[in-house]
């Protein structure tokens, strides 16, 4: 398990030098510069490439970014904050932290929430409860996230006046729950979805029967024998999609005002603040491939029959 | 003594049907026996013919769209047919237990052999403690002969092989101390000699615990075996009953007898050829009128198509329905 665990840590690092790789040389495929506006001379924009570091060779330019990063230096902005360190805009002004609570709660509703939604469509097979579940399913995950957050903001905000239009930075409770629901509510839908499906799956498999015929009440079967079997799509699923929900919807961010790391990720682009795409994109992508990890960690938990090894072993 | 000659199960004119979008199935119809303490019974049938169907009526775990329609199903006198939910998962692991016929997806992949075994306590008796209940499962192990039994309690199903996880099954089953084992094919899955294996542990069991089994089958090798009487079912009845040696020996209804000359034996002539039973089961959802051998029983009288048969007592608790034997003595005598 340290090994395997070791070897994934390994692999990680590769995987994002060569994302590094790939950003670092799209980025620069995008006309444009940082220092680009109307007003500046061709003097003004040199001398700023020369101060960053911009007019040595792309191949260097890599090379220092990897070496900086090693070294735990993000780089500074070159627009968006001009002057202050990346890793200050990333971690330390509120937006990653914003997006990972608006992420980890939409996340943690839609695993409190599907699951047991879906168990009980499972356990209820047929009833009206399983119609009414399937419908508001089948809905959800047919609504983009912008047009519930939409309707959300038209309904409770402008008509009824219970929650507030613009979230900002979260300040209370009831500026959380639109925008947890408009990135909830998709996924909410989907792992129901899922978990019915696998839990139906289970419940007609060999074992449950042999549960049954031990005597086992009804309510453990579901919660013990057939849950745990009809979890592993589910966390096959949730895995990548934590990543994207925690960094954050740009849509939602944006819907509400929040000033969080989606919407900021965006403006970056826009403004060709290179430091801070390659550092946000290597954040996020630390954020994945950690992720990926931490459901391969949870197979093995969940399923004992699935052993972590590397192929060369 | 007393106790002895009284019946742990009977089982009275047992109806069980499916009502299918096609129709109703009667997939058990009318079965009746008794099953005494300490007796090994043999429910012998091809499949389909609801031998399966039957015994998980008598535990309760008819799956939808099944249900019972009649008859009764009487244990130790406590009618079991009348018990809520609640009563009957409280028979299943205790008084009633089953095993499978496949053990290689009867036993829940990701909880290990010891916490199978011990749920099978703990979801009877919620005071017993999880040490106790673990030092059950490991003497159970042991019981049923699986070596290392304090290292197996900690495995999983998949870290055993296909007799063992069946050993596993079966110390299940009697950990609760049942008094009535349904063991559904119990060996068909398995290798001939983890089979031969299996059968002896039974036998074995059921000596030492003292315990009634239902044995159902399709292979009369293993009924021979292991059972005191048989049932032969055929299309939802039983259509001849007695004691092991009778059926063997002196089988009276056309289809037992043809069901033991399609079966290889070790002393017939070497190139002697086996001979099959011509023709398919009925449909269940249009069944004959008459009796439902008829259609392939080489016997066949004409009220055999018209007349469902009666049961004919034949002595010693050996009943079999079949026309022939109201027709004269010689027809009879011819047969046998």
């Amino acid at each position: 398990m340290v090994t395997y665990t070791l070897k994934r840590l390994g692999a990680a690092l590769l995987t994002l030098l060569i994302i590094m790789t790939i950003t670092f040389f799209l980025m620069n495929a995008i006309p444009g510069s940082p220092f680009l506006t109307e007003k500046s001379t061709p003097q003004q924009i040199a001398l700023a490439n020369a101060k960053y570091g911009l007019d040595k060779p792309l191949i260097v330019q890599l090379k220092n970014y990897v070496v900086n990063y090693l070294k735990g230096d993000l780089g500074t902005s070159l627009k968006m904050q001009e002057g202050t360190p990346v890793r200050d805009i990333i971690f330390h002004q509120d937006k990653f932290i914003i997006s990972i609570k608006l992420g980890l709660l939409s996340l943690a509703v839609a695993v409190i929430l599907g699951i047991p939604l879906g168990c009980i469509a499972a356990y209820n097979r047929g009833s009206w409860l399983d119609g009414f579940l399937r419908v508001m399913t089948t809905v959800g995950v047919a609504i983009p996230g912008f047009v519930l957050a939409t309707m959300l903001l038209w309904i409770f905000a402008v008509k009824l006046g219970w929650l507030p239009t613009i979230s900002g930075q979260l300040p209370d409770f009831k500026s959380y729950i639109m925008p947890v629901i408009s990135m909830s509510f998709y996924y909410v839908c989907y792992v129901a979805k899922l978990t019915r499906t696998s839990m139906l799956d289970a419940i007609n498999q060999d074992y449950i029967r042999t549960a049954r015929a031990k005597g086992v009440k009804t309510k453990m079967i579901i919660l013990k024998h057939a849950l745990r079997n009809s979890l592993i799509p589910v966390i096959t699923y949730l895995g990548p999609v934590t990543a994207g929900i925690i960094t954050g919807s740009f849509v939602v961010e944006s819907t509400f005002s929040i000033p969080g790391l989606g919407k900021y990720y965006v403006q970056c682009v826009m403004s060709r603040d290179y430091p801070v795409i390659m550092a946000t994109t290597v954040v996020l992508s630390a954020l994945v491939i950690f992720m990926n990890l931490v459901v391969d960690i949870a197979y093995k938990i969940v399923d004992p029959r699935i052993t972590l090894t590397n192929k060369e072993d | 003594m007393e106790e002895t000659r009284k019946n742990l199960l009977e089982v009275r004119d047992l109806k069980v049907s499916f009502f299918t979008p096609a129709g109703e199935v009667k997939a058990v119809d009318g079965v009746s026996y008794t099953l005494g303490y300490n007796e090994v019974m043999g429910i012998v049938g091809e499949s389909g013919s609801g031998k399966s169907v039957e015994a998980y009526a008598v535990i309760g775990l008819l799956q939808n769209p099944g249900k019972v329609i009649g008859g009764s199903i009487t244990f130790e006198g406590e009618d079991l047919l009348s018990y809520d939910e609640e009563q009957m998962r409280n028979m299943r692991g205790k008084n009633i237990s089953m095993i499978f016929q496949n053990p290689m997806t009867c036993l829940n992949p990701v909880y290990t052999i010891g916490n199978q075994l011990m749920e099978a306590l703990t979801c009877h008796d919620d005071k017993i403690s999880k040490e106790a209940a673990k030092e059950r499962a490991i003497r159970m192990l042991e019981l049923v002969g699986i070596n290392n039994a304090e290292k197996r309690v900690e495995q999983y199903p998949h870290e055993l092989s296909g007799g063992m996880r069946q050993r596993a099954m079966i110390a299940m089953a009697l950990i609760g101390e049942p008094k009535l084992l349904i063991a559904d094919e119990p060996t068909t899955a398995l290798d001939v000699t983890i089979q031969a294996q299996i059968l002896d542990l039974m036998k074995d069991l059921q000596r030492k615990e003292n315990t009634s089994i239902i044995f159902i089958t399709h292979n009369l090798g293993v009924v021979a075996e292991i059972c005191d009487k048989v049932s032969v079912m055929y299309a939802g009845k039983i259509v001849e009953q007695g004691d092991v040696g009778d059926i063997f020996y002196d089988p009276q209804h056309p289809y037992t007898k043809a069901l033991l000359a399609s079966m290889p034996r070790l002393d017939e002539e070497e190139h002697e050829r086996l001979i099959p039973i011509e023709g398919t089961p009925i449909d269940l959802l249009d069944p004959p009128q008459g009796c439902n051998f008829g259609p392939r029983c080489k016997d066949c009288r004409k009220i055999c198509l018209t007349k469902k048969p009666p049961y004919a007592d034949l002595g010693n608790g050996h009943i079999s329905a079949c026309w022939l034997h109201f027709m004269d003595g010689a027809v009879k005598k011819e047969e046998a």
